[in-house]
C-alpha cells in the first residue's frame, strides 16, 4: 500500500503495549541488561488510555521488580480493609461466611485497590527513567518476519488512509521496529498475537481460550456512603446457572468507586447482553444504595483471559515471546491477572537478556529459556492450584462450579491430582435464537442506569473519521445467514460500545458497523459464532482515552 | 461609574448582540459607546435611539483603518482613562480588537462573559462550554467581551444620546487593510449561522435529505446532520454536528428526525432555542427540546414552510 | 527568516472535562493532555513555510509546567527545530504569556511570530492580539490564509460573515483559525529524530516576568442542564412561538 518506503529502526528489544505486562519487561530489561535499547509502543494515545481493570492487585512482582515501589510513589493508596463475597437473589443477597476459608485465593490481606490506568502511568515513568523508549499513539501493525521464519520486530499502522484505503493528504507511512527479540503485550486477544498464534501453531495441544467480559464504570459517590477499602464481588443474580460471572465493587481513592461486571463469555444465550447485565445489578438492593446521589465519571470495557494454564499457548517462537494476558496468565478464582502478567513480562525480559548475551555466540533464535523460567517461578505454582475451579463452573454450572470451588479449596487445597479441561471456544457455544430463552431489561433510568451511547461517551472514544473500518467482516453473506438468521445479530447485544447494529431489520435486514464508537474490548473478535470477525488495530491514538482513576 | 461599549454595526444599523452588550454594560453603570467606519454617522444615530446609552462617540473612517485592530485598539485605550469597564459584543471585530487594547493598558481581558456577579466579578464559560467559570478580576479597568445570547438586547428605539466625533489615532502602522469579502454562498456557515436545520437517521435517505433545504432556505439557515445521517450516507462529512463533527450554538436549532444521542447533544446544546420533530415521544432530543412536536416529519415539514410563507 | 510559534499544552480535545466535585477547577490528574489544536496549525504553518524555503529557522516555545516539555517535542516532531521551554508552575493567563513571548521575541527576534488563535482550555483568544499590542506590532488574527513575500505577509483572515485580508510589515503576529491548514501528524520516525533537537529550559524571571495573575478563579461550576420544553400539536404553534415567544424567527 505504501508508496512511500517506510522508515527503519533497529532495537534490541520492541515491546508491543504499554500495560504491566509490557512495562514490567522494559523495567527489568533495563535493569539486567542495561546496555540493551528497548523500544515499547502503545496504541493508545498516552499510557494508561486502553488500560482497564478492576482493579485490586497483590504487590508481590511489583515488590520484585521495583523494591522501593513505596518511596517511589506508586500510586496503590487504598490497601484492602474489608470484603464481601455476596450470592445475589433476585431481591436478596447472602454474603459468604469464612470467605478466607472457602475462597482463600479470595484473601486480599495486602492487596490494594487501584486505577490499573494510574499505576500503569506510574511504570511508564520508572521505564523512562531506566531508559526505555516509550512511544504511544503508534499502533503495531504488522509482524515483521525474515526470510527464515524469524520474527525481527513490528511495523506501525499507516496513518492518514481514508476511508476508501487510499492515502489521504495527511498520509504517513508506518515504521519499521527491528528487534532481536519482540515481545507481545498486547492484553487479551492481541491482533498481532493472534497473527503469531497462526504462523508458528502455538495453540497446538493445549485447550481453547476461554474468555471473560468486563465492563466496568467509574463513580464518584457521596463522601457519607465511600467506604475506602471495601471490597465486594458477587455472583448468582441476574446470571442463569450456565453462565459465569458477576459484580464487583471496590472503594477507592477520593469517594471513587470501581463497578463492574464480568460475563463468561462461553455464555449459550444469545439474547444475553453483558452490558444489561450489568447495568440492572447496580439497581440490586445491596449495591444500589451506593449510586443514590453519585455521578458517573468514566466508562470502558474489556476482555479477559479465564482459560488459565489449560489454555496457555507455547510463549516462545523464532524472535520473541507472549507475556501477559495476551498468553493468559490472568488467575480467575483470585480475579487478579496484574501481578501474574508483570511477572511473565520479568521472566521474559531476564530469558531475552539471557538470549541477548548468548547471541553472538550461539544465534539462538528463540528465547526458550522463558518457558522454563515460568515454569520454575511463582506464577506457575499459584496458576497451577487454582486451574479446575473455572472449568469446574463451565462443567458444572454456577452453583456446581462455587460447590466444586469450596471442595478443591478446602479439601484438596488446589492439589487435585486430576485437571479440567475447556472443550469448546466461547464462540461454539452460543445457542441459536430459536431456543434460546428472551431476557427482558429494565429501561435506563438516566441516573443510575444508563444506554449504550451515553455510555460509550464516558470513554472518551474517538477514531478519526476517515480511515478504514478497523472491524473486518471476513464474508458479510455469513453474517446474514449465521449472525442473523440463526442467532439474530449476537453482536449487537455483547458489542459494550453499540458498535454493532441492524439495520433495517424488519425488510433487509444488514450489519451496520459503527467503528468510532469502538473500544478494543474485543469481545467481537472472541464471541462471533463463525469467527467471521478481526479486529484489526485502527490509526494509532484512536480508541478510548481512559480518564485518571479508571 | 461610566462604561464604554464598542458598537458592531452592518450599514450603520446596530447589531443585536450590540444591544445584548448594552444590557450587559447597564448592570455596571452609565454606558457611552463607540462606532467606526464609514457609515458611523448612520450608526450613531441608531446607537443615539438606543434608550439608556447617555453619548455616542463616533469616527467617521473612510480609509479602511477603522477595519484595522491597531489603530482601533490605541483609540480605545486612549479613551479608556474615562472609563472603568470597556465591554463589546463577541464578535470577530472584537476579539480582533480588545485584547490588544487590554495590552496597551496592561490588563488582563475577560472575553465572553455570560453573567455579572458585581462590578470585579464575572462568570464566563471555558472548555467549549463544558464548565463555567466565575472569575475575579484585580485589574483597575476591565476589558470585557460579552455572549450576547446571555442578556437581552436592549430596545432599539426611545433613547437620545448626544453625538461626539472623536478622531483615529494613527496606530503604529505596518498594517494595511486590503479588502473585505463578504461570503458569497446563500447558506451561512454551519459554525457561525444563526440557525440551523439539522437531519437526522429519520431522513431515511439521501433523496429525502434534501426536503430540508426548502425550510432552511426560508429561515436563512445551515445544514447540519447527526452522525447517523452522515454514516449512512446522507450527506457528506462536513455537515456533522457533534462531539466528533462540528459544534454550533446558534439562536434557533431544529432538529429533524434526530433522536439526540449525547454525541449530537454535545454539539448542540448551548443553541439558545431548540426544536425537535421526531416520531418518537421516548427520543432522547425532547429533554433538551425547547420545543417539540411528536409526528412524521414528512408530514410537518411541509406545514412549517407553509406557515413560514403564510407569516411572512 | 525565523518563525516564532508558541504552544501550549492543554487537556486532549477528545476528553470531556469534569468539573472536580468542590468547584475548584477541573479535573486534570491522570487526563490525557496534548497540543491546543489551533496550535498544531500554527506549527503547521511555519513549518510549510520552511519548506516552501520561505523560513529558515522554527522555533517552539512553552511556558508552563515541565511536562509541557512533551508538548514541544511534539512540535519538533512535526518539524519546529528548536523550542524553549519557559517553566512555571503559576497559572499562566494572556497577559503573563504575552510578556514573557514579549521578551523572548526581543531576545529570539524573529521575523514572525504564528499562534493559535485560543487554547481551548481556558478560550481566551487574546494572546496573540496582547502580544502584538505590546510589541507595538502589526497583527492578522484568525489567519486563513498566509502568503509571505517581499518583507511583508499577506493575511486572509476570518470575520463574522465572510472575509478580510491585511498586509502586514515584517516583523508581524498571526494567529491561527481552524481552516488554516490541516496538521500534519507527527510520525514516528520524526518523534524518534525530535528527542534529539535541542530544547532550551529558562523561567520567566530569566527573562524579568511577573507571572502574578491578574484574574482569579473564584469558582468553577457545571453548566446547568437542559431542560426540556413543552411538545406542541402543529407547526402552527411552532411557528407562532418561535415568533412571539423565543423571538428567534
Amino acid at each position: 500500500m505504501s508508496e512511500t518506503p517506510r522508515e527503519t529502526m533497529e532495537f534490541d528489544v520492541v515491546i508491543v503495549g504499554g500495560g504491566p505486562s509490557g512495562l514490567a519487561a522494559a523495567i527489568r530489561l533495563r535493569q539486567v541488561a542495561p546496555e540493551a535499547s528497548v523500544c515499547l509502543i502503545e496504541k493508545g494515545s498516552e499510557i494508561g488510555a486502553h488500560i482497564l481493570s478492576g482493579a485490586v492487585i497483590e504487590p508481590r512482582a511489583l515488590a520484585e521488580l521495583l523494591p522501593h515501589w513505596r518511596e517511589e510513589g506508586a500510586p496503590l493508596n487504598t490497601p484492602v480493609t474489608e470484603e464481601q463475597m455476596l450470592y445475589l437473589t433476585r431481591n436478596g443477597s447472602l454474603e459468604i461466611p469464612f470467605l478466607d476459608r472457602v475462597m482463600p485465593h479470595m484473601n486480599n490481606h495486602g492487596n490494594h485497590i487501584v486505577s490499573l490506568g494510574d499505576f500503569c502511568r506510574w511504570l511508564a515513568g520508572r521505564a523512562e527513567e531506566l531508559g526505555v523508549e516509550i512511544y504511544p499513539g503508534f499502533a503495531g501493525a504488522e509482524v515483521l518476519v525474515d526470510d527464515s521464519g524469524r520474527v525481527t520486530g513490528v511495523a506501525t499502522g499507516d496513518m492518514g488512509i481514508g476511508r476508501d484505503g487510499k492515502p489521504g493528504d495527511n498520509y504517513a507511512p508506518g515504521m519499521e521496529l527491528r528487534a532481536k527479540y519482540t515481545l507481545f503485550a498486547e492484553g487479551c486477544r492481541g491482533s498481532l498475537t493472534k497473527q503469531v498464534t497462526a504462523m508458528y501453531n502455538l495453540r497446538k495441544g493445549v485447550d481453547p481460550q476461554t474468555y471473560g467480559l468486563g465492563i466496568k464504570e467509574l463513580w464518584e459517590i457521596p463522601r457519607e456512603m465511600h467506604r475506602p477499602g471495601l471490597v465486594q464481588h458477587s455472583f448468582g443474580w441476574p446470571l442463569d446457572d450456565r453462565t459465569y460471572g458477576g459484580a464487583w465493587m471496590y472503594h477507592f481513592g477520593d469517594n471513587l468507586v470501581s463497578y463492574g461486571f464480568v460475563t463468561g463469555l462461553d455464555y449459550p444465550n444469545t439474547w444475553l447482553s453483558p452490558f444489561d447485565e450489568m447495568q440492572r445489578v447496580k439497581l440490586h438492593p445491596a449495591f444500589r444504595p451506593y449510586f443514590e446521589g453519585g455521578r458517573r465519571i468514566a466508562y470502558g470495557a474489556r476482555a479477559l483471559s479465564e482459560g488459565g494454564i489449560q489454555s496457555i499457548p507455547r510463549l516462545t517462537f523464532p524472535g520473541g515471546a507472549l507475556i501477559g494476558d495476551t498468553a493468559g496468565f490472568l488467575n480467575v478464582p483470585k480475579i487478579k491477572g496484574t501481578h501474574t502478567a508483570m511477572k511473565s513480562g520479568m521472566l521474559a525480559a531476564e530469558a531475552l537478556a539471557e538470549a541477548l548475551a548468548e547471541a553472538l555466540a550461539t544465534d539462538r533464535v528463540e528465547p526458550g529459556s522463558y518457558t522454563r523460567r515460568i515454569r520454575d517461578s511463582w506464577l506457575w505454582t499459584e496458576l497451577r492450584s487454582v486451574r479446575n475451579i473455572r472449568p469446574a463452573f463451565a462443567r458444572f454450572g454456577m452453583k456446581g462450579g462455587a460447590l466444586y470451588s469450596g471442595i478443591d479449596a478446602m479439601l484438596l487445597r488446589g492439589r487435585a491430582p486430576w485437571t479440567l479441561h475447556t472443550r469448546h471456544s466461547d464462540n461454539e457455544v452460543l445457542e441459536p435464537a430459536s431456543i434460546s430463552e428472551k431476557i427482558s431489561y429494565p429501561k435506563p433510568d438516566g441516573k443510575i442506569t444508563f444506554d449504550r451511547l451515553s455510555s460509550v461517551f464516558l470513554s472518551n472514544t474517538n477514531h478519526e473519521e476517515d480511515q478504514p473500518v478497523h472491524l473486518k467482516v471476513r464474508n458479510m453473506s455469513l453474517w446474514k445467514t449465521v449472525n442473523w438468521d440463526v442467532f439474530r445479530s449476537p453482536e449487537s447485544r455483547y458489542c459494550p460500545a453499540a458498535v454493532y447494529e441492524v439495520a433495517d431489520e424488519g425488510t433487509d435486514p444488514h450489519l451496520q458497523i459503527n467503528a468510532q464508537n469502538c473500544v478494543h474490548c474485543k469481545t467481537c473478535d472472541i464471541k462471533d459464532p463463525a469467527q467471521n470477525i478481526d479486529w484489526v488495530t485502527p490509526e494509532g491514538a484512536g480508541g478510548p482515552n481512559y480518564p485518571g482513576g479508571m | 461609574m461610566t462604561v464604554l461599549v464598542y458598537l458592531d454595526h452592518e450599514g450603520g444599523a446596530i447589531r443585536q448582540a450590540s444591544r445584548s452588550a448594552i444590557a450587559a454594560a447597564s448592570q455596571l453603570g452609565d454606558v457611552d459607546v463607540l462606532v467606526t467606519g464609514p457609515d458611523a454617522a448612520d450608526a450613531a444615530k441608531s446607537a443615539a435611539a438606543i434608550p439608556g446609552v447617555k453619548k455616542v462617540l463616533q469616527v467617521t473612517d473612510t480609509t479602511g483603518s477603522s477595519e484595522l485592530a491597531e489603530p482601533v485598539a490605541a483609540l480605545l485605550a486612549d479613551l479608556a482613562s474615562g472609563y472603568s469597564h470597556i465591554l463589546a459584543a463577541s464578535s470577530a471585530t472584537a476579539k480582533n480588537v480588545l485584547p490588544r487594547t487590554a495590552a496597551l493598558l496592561d490588563v488582563q481581558p475577560i472575553p465572553d462573559i455570560v453573567a455579572i456577579n458585581d462590578a470585579d466579578t464575572f462568570v464566563r464559560p471555558i472548555y467549549a462550554g463544558s464548565a463555567l467559570a466565575t472569575v475575579k478580576s484585580a485589574d483597575a479597568k476591565k476589558i470585557i467581551t460579552v455572549r450576547a445570547s446571555s442578556f437581552d438586547p436592549v430596545a432599539s428605539e426611545g433613547g437620545n444620546a448626544v453625538i461626539e466625533d472623536v478622531a483615529l489615532p494613527a496606530g503604529p502602522g505596518g498594517s494595511t487593510f486590503v479588502a473585505t469579502e463578504l461570503s458569497k454562498s446563500e447558506r451561512p456557515e454551519l459554525e457561525s449561522a444563526r440557525v440551523v436545520v439539522s437531519g437526522g437517521n429519520g431522513m431515511l435517505n439521501e433523496e429525502n435529505f434534501k426536503l430540508l433545504e426548502p425550510l432552511a432556505d426560508r429561515l436563512g439557515a445551515a445544514i447540519g446532520a447527526s452522525r447517523a445521517a452522515v454514516d449512512k450516507g446522507f450527506v457528506s462529512n462536513e455537515y456533522q454536528v457533534g462531539q466528533t463533527g462540528k459544534i454550533v450554538a446558534p439562536e434557533l436549532y431544529i432538529a429533524m428526525g434526530i433522536s439526540g444521542q449525547i454525541q449530537h447533544l454535545a454539539g448542540m446544546k448551548d443553541s439558545k432555542v431548540i426544536v425537535a420533530v421526531n416520531k418518537d415521544p421516548e427520543a432522547p432530543i425532547f429533554q433538551v427540546a425547547d420545543y417539540g412536536i411528536v409526528g412524521d416529519l414528512f408530514t410537518i415539514l411541509p406545514q412549517l414552510e407553509a406557515e413560514l410563507d403564510k407569516a411572512g | 527568516m525565523k518563525v516564532l510559534v508558541p504552544v501550549k499544552r492543554v487537556i486532549d480535545y477528545n476528553i470531556k472535562p469534569r468539573v472536580k466535585a468542590d468547584g475548584s477547577g477541573v479535573e486534570t490528574a491522570g487526563v490525557k493532555m496534548s497540543m491546543n489544536p489551533f496550535d498544531e496549525i500554527a506549527v503547521e504553518e511555519a513549518v510549510r513555510l520552511k519548506e516552501k524555503g520561505v523560513v529558515s529557522e522554527i522555533v517552539a516555545v512553552s511556558i508552563g509546567e515541565p511536562k509541557a516539555q512533551d508538548t514541544l517535542r511534539t512540535a519538533m516532531a512535526m518539524g519546529a527545530d528548536r523550542s524553549i521551554l519557559v517553566e512555571t508552575d503559576v497559572v499562566t493567563e494572556p497577559l503573563s504569556v504575552a510578556k514573557v513571548l514579549k521578551a523572548l521575541v526581543e531576545k529570539e527576534k524573529p521575523d514572525l511570530i504564528i499562534l493559535g488563535k485560543q487554547a481551548i482550555d481556558d478560550d481566551m483568544n487574546a494572546t496573540g492580539q496582547m502580544l502584538a499590542g505590546l510589541l507595538g506590532r502589526p497583527q492578522a488574527t484568525f489567519a486563513s490564509r498566509v502568503e509571505v513575500a517581499d518583507g511583508a505577509v499577506t493575511v486572509t483572515r476570518e470575520i463574522d460573515g465572510g472575509s478580510q485580508t491585511v498586509k502586514l510589515a515584517l516583523p508581524a503576529i498571526i494567529t491561527a483559525d481552524l481552516r488554516l491548514n490541516e496538521p500534519r501528524y507527527a510520525s514516528l520516525p520524526n518523534i524518534m529524530k525530535a528527542r534529539k533537537k535541542p530544547m532550551e529550559k529558562i523561567t520567566p524571571a530569566d527573562l524579568g516576568v511577573d507571572m502574578t495573575p491578574r484574574l482569579s478563579v473564584v469558582s468553577v461550576a457545571e453548566p446547568p442542564e437542559r431542560k426540556a420544553g413543552i411538545k406542541l400539536d402543529s407547526a402552527a404553534e411552532l411557528v407562532s412561538r418561535l415568533r412571539n415567544e423565543a423571538k428567534v424567527i
